[in-house]
Parts: structure tokens; sequence; C-alpha cells
């Protein structure tokens, strides 16, 4: 089945050059493991909310706004489509990635077609 | 046919659904994956039972003969709308299945699969109770409905959504692997407890919500001898038939709750003490204690104690400093409490009480107010206990606990009426 790995996490959350390398680290390790085991679809990070535009159209009216779509204390950073055999492996995948220790990594199943 | 023949067919089709109901239902959403089809299936199998047994007889394998009818009603359904690939894959895997399975030994038991799979974490606690009543104890969705004071609608959307993310998020139908298997196993446990506790601290006679004190007995039965080697299954199971066998005392005629010290130990049911020690000393005999094994152990203390001035409360404090170790929750704390006051006065228990409320994690909740309000009253603080006890009413749900506090304030505030300890 087909997941996606949605990563929150506090985007101000100031980590010390260590932590930060140790958390790259992690990832870097993460990737790995996961590309190896044909688990990774496609990944990728995000730019901070502040540099977030929202769009809407009302009354066939374009309009766009600054900041993202709700205020959150922990913001969406990334994200990462897998395919695994259920959701047991979904959550395996997700408890190792550096996130799930920072901030929450939410499993979302895809609609199936 | 005659009368009697109809009574013994009502009475094995009622044991077979009690016995068999989970463990047809777990089979089918094995073979086919789709719980409503199994569901369905079953349903039909115990209806036909009821129509054939009086004229073939009652088989010698119900389970067996349940299963059979149960999976050839599905294997027809899908015969009949096996227009999809993937459904006429199905289709084969039924129809292998039912080669030489008449015997019950060739079916598979499914039904840990079935407990871990309806007690996922991924479900919502709420929808995990309700699933693991349907599916395994067979209990009808307006049962479920009754026993939780919520209408059959409310239900029977909460069981839809439930096997809707069964099925569109990927719940696997499996036992975990090792990895996960403690921590899900814990989840499951507290499934059953819960359903238990549910069905222990009934308020009023409502027989539907004390059933589920007997249907979460057979689970706990169930997953006990489906796990042989994991000792709490079994702690599980004595900790139930320990509370389960001083049931009877519990409430008095008037529907007030009985507390321990005042219950009428003549009316413990000894047969289920007697089976409940069995169950704990094989659990204990692992060598792996637990939060279950520790809880029955002090359940197992109480119901030892002939009279209640017999009871081992220095031991008793023990096993509850051993808990408080192993389950670090305010809750035990409390009843070390309870214990330590027994063991080593009032004062004593008091300390650890005021401690628990300083730590203001239990803020809110009736049985703290309630036990210092206790303890006050053993020290003679009278006017302090009334204060406790009138919290403990404003907190409390629970119209047996109820009547009992304003007895015990009507103590307080008036000391000389009764002279009860």
């Amino acid at each position: 089945m087909r997941y996606m790995l949605l990563h929150h996490g506090d985007e101000n959350l100031a980590l010390s050059p260590e932590e930060d390398a140790q958390v790259q680290h992690q990832l870097a390790m993460w990737i790995e493991e996961m590309v190896g085991r044909g688990v990774i679809v496609h990944g990728d990070r995000l730019r901070p909310t502040a540099e977030t535009t929202s769009v809407r159209v009302r009354d066939e009216e374009i309009v766009v706004f600054d900041g993202p779509f709700a205020e959150t204390k922990e913001q969406m950073g990334g994200y990462d489509i897998i395919e695994v055999a259920s959701l047991d492996e979904a959550i395996e995948v997700a408890s190792k990635h550096p996130v799930a220790r920072l901030g929450t990594v939410e499993v979302r199943a895809f609609w199936p077609l | 046919m005659n009368g009697s023949v109809d009574a013994d067919v009502d009475a094995a089709v009622s044991a077979a659904f009690r016995d068999e109901w989970g463990r047809v239902v777990a089979t089918l959403i094995g073979m086919t994956g789709d719980w409503d089809l199994a569901e369905d299936c079953a349903q039909e199998a115990f209806a036909q039972a009821l129509k054939s047994w009086p004229a073939e007889g009652i088989p010698r394998r119900p389970g067996g003969w349940l299963t059979t009818v149960a999976r050839n009603r599905a294997l027809d359904r899908l015969r009949r709308n096996a227009v999809e690939a993937t459904k006429l894959r199905d289709v084969v895997v039924l129809a292998t299945a039912g080669a030489g399975s008449e015997q019950a030994e060739t079916i598979p038991d499914d039904r840990l699969q079935l407990m871990f799979t309806c007690c996922h974490p991924a479900l919502p606690l709420e929808a995990r109770v309700a699933l693991t009543l349907r599916t395994l104890a067979g209990l009808s969705t307006a049962e479920i409905a009754r026993a939780f004071l919520v209408t059959e609608a409310t239900m029977a959307k909460r069981l839809v959504r439930a096997k809707q993310k069964i099925r569109d998020a990927g719940i696997p139908y499996r036992v975990p692997p090792v990895e996960v298997l403690p921590s899900r196993l814990t989840g499951l446990m507290a499934v059953l407890y819960l359903l238990f506790n549910e069905g222990y601290t009934f308020s009023g006679a409502e027989q539907v919500r004390q059933n589920l004190c007997a249907e979460a007995i057979r689970l706990a039965r169930v997953l006990a001898a489906l796990m042989p080697a994991e000792p709490e299954p079994t702690g599980l199971l004595a900790l139930m038939l320990f509370h389960d066998a001083r049931k009877p005392s519990r409430v008095d005629a008037e529907g007030e709750l009985v507390t321990l010290e005042e219950q009428d130990r003549s009316r413990w049911d000894a047969a289920v003490i007697a089976e409940a020690n069995d169950h704990l000393r094989r659990a204990l005999a692992h060598g792996r204690v637990g939060p279950y094994q520790l809880q029955a152990a002090i359940a197992g203390s109480h119901c030892h104690a002939a009279r209640v001035e017999d009871t081992d409360w220095a031991s008793i404090a023990r096993l509850y400093a051993h808990l408080s170790k192993v389950m670090p929750t305010p809750v035990v704390e409390l009843n070390r409490a309870v214990a330590v006051a027994m063991a080593d006065g009032p004062e004593a228990g008091l300390a650890i009480v005021e401690s628990i409320a300083a730590g203001g994690a239990l803020a809110g909740y009736h049985l703290l107010a309630a036990t210092r309000a206790d303890l006050l009253r053993r020290l003679g603080r009278f006017a302090e206990a009334a204060v406790a006890y009138r919290e403990a009413l404003s907190l409390t749900t629970s119209e047996a606990e109820g009547k009992y506090l304003r007895r015990r304030l009507g103590e307080v505030v008036h000391p000389g009426r009764s002279r009860s300890s």
C-alpha cells in the first residue's frame, strides 16, 4: 500500500550545530535504509512557512494571502511517499524517521483508485 | 420433532454462539478479508443451525459445522459477485481452503489475529472496544450501544468507520511481529480489562452492562489459551476472576456499594477463587512478573482473608510498592496509600495521599477525594473529612458510590448518630 508521511515539527526549534549534524546523519541513515528496502517512492523537504503562499478562489476572485492555511504549533516541513505492505510497516518506517523524535510524523494512506 | 429436541437445539446453538462465534468470524475474515461478509455469513450459519440441527441432529463438532456452512455461504456470494478479478482470487482461496476442512482441527484459529486487529492502536479506543464486542463476542450493535449509553445509529456508525479504517488505512490482519508484540499485547489486554471494568462498575441493574464482565472473562480465557508463552494474559484472567468472585457481595439489596471491608465474605465464590489461584500460580511460574499478575496477586490476597481482620495488609502494601515500580501511575500510588494506611495506620496512608494531591495529577478524581475523606474520618478529623466527602460527592458519577459517600458524610457531620467504623 502507498502512504504519505507528513513530517510535522516546530520549524523554529533551535538545534545546536552538534544536534543538527546528528539529525542530518540520522536522516541520511534513514534514507539509505529505506531506499535500500525499496520503500521510498519520493520524498522532499519544504521551505519554511514564512515563505508560504495560500490561494483561494471566491466568487471567481483569486484571493492570495501570505502564510499557511492554518497557524499551528507544529508545521509541515517535508514529506515522503512510501510503498509498504501495511500500516504496521508504515508505522515502523515512520518511527525510524528523525522527525518522529523531534515532532510528529503523520501517516496517511492514499485514496485507492 | 418435539419440544425437548427444540430446547436441546436452542441450548446447543446458544452454547455454540458463545464458544464459536468469534472463531467463525475470525476464520472468515482470514479467508475473505471482508469483515461485513464474514459477519453476515456467520449470522446465516447460526440461523441455518437452528433450522437444520433439529432434524439432522447436533453435529459432533458444532464449530467445524458452522465454519463450513459460513464458508460455503461466502463462497456462493463471492461467486455471484465474481465479475471483478480481485474477487475471483478470493473465490480460489476459499475453494482451496474448503478442501477437507470439515474437521475442526484443520480450520485455523484466527481469533488472535482478530483480537490484535480489533485492538490496533490506530483505531480510536471506543472503536476497539466496540469492534471486539461485535466481532469476537458476537454482541449485536444494539446491545453494544445500550452498554455504552449511545444510540444504535451512533454505535453502527462507529463500527462502520472502524472497519473502513482497517480496510482503507491498511491495518494488517495478523499477530504483530516480536518487535512490537509487547506493546500491542499491552494495548490488547487494556481493552479487555476496560471491558471488564465497564461491566464491574455498573450503576443500577442494567443486565447488558453486567454481561460485559462475562464477555471480558471469556475473551481473556481465549487470549490466555492462545498465548501460553506469555504470563500476563493468564495474570489478567486471574485478576478478572478474583474480582468476579466478589461481585455478588459488592452491592447490597438497596443497590448501595458495599466496601471490601463490609462485604459478606461467605457470598464470595470459592470455586472461582480457586480457579483464579490456579491461573495466577501458572502465570507466576514463568518468572516474569507484570502489572496484571501483581494486581491479581493483590486481589487474591484479599480473597484469601476469611475475615477482613485477617487481611495481610503488609504484604498487600509490598505488592503495591512493586506494582508502583512497574506501573508508576498516581492511581496505583493511591491504592498503595490505602494499603499502607491499613498496614501502618491512617497517618502513614494520608501522607502518601497528600503527596499525590500536591502533585496535582489526580485533581478532580473522585476516588482521591473519597480516600482522603475516609482517612481523615478514621483519624477523627471530621470537619476536614466532611469537606473531602462533599468534594468526592460532587465528582462521582456512580449512584452506588454516591449513596456510600452520603452515608459517610452523615457520620462525620453528626458523629454521635452512627457508630460504624
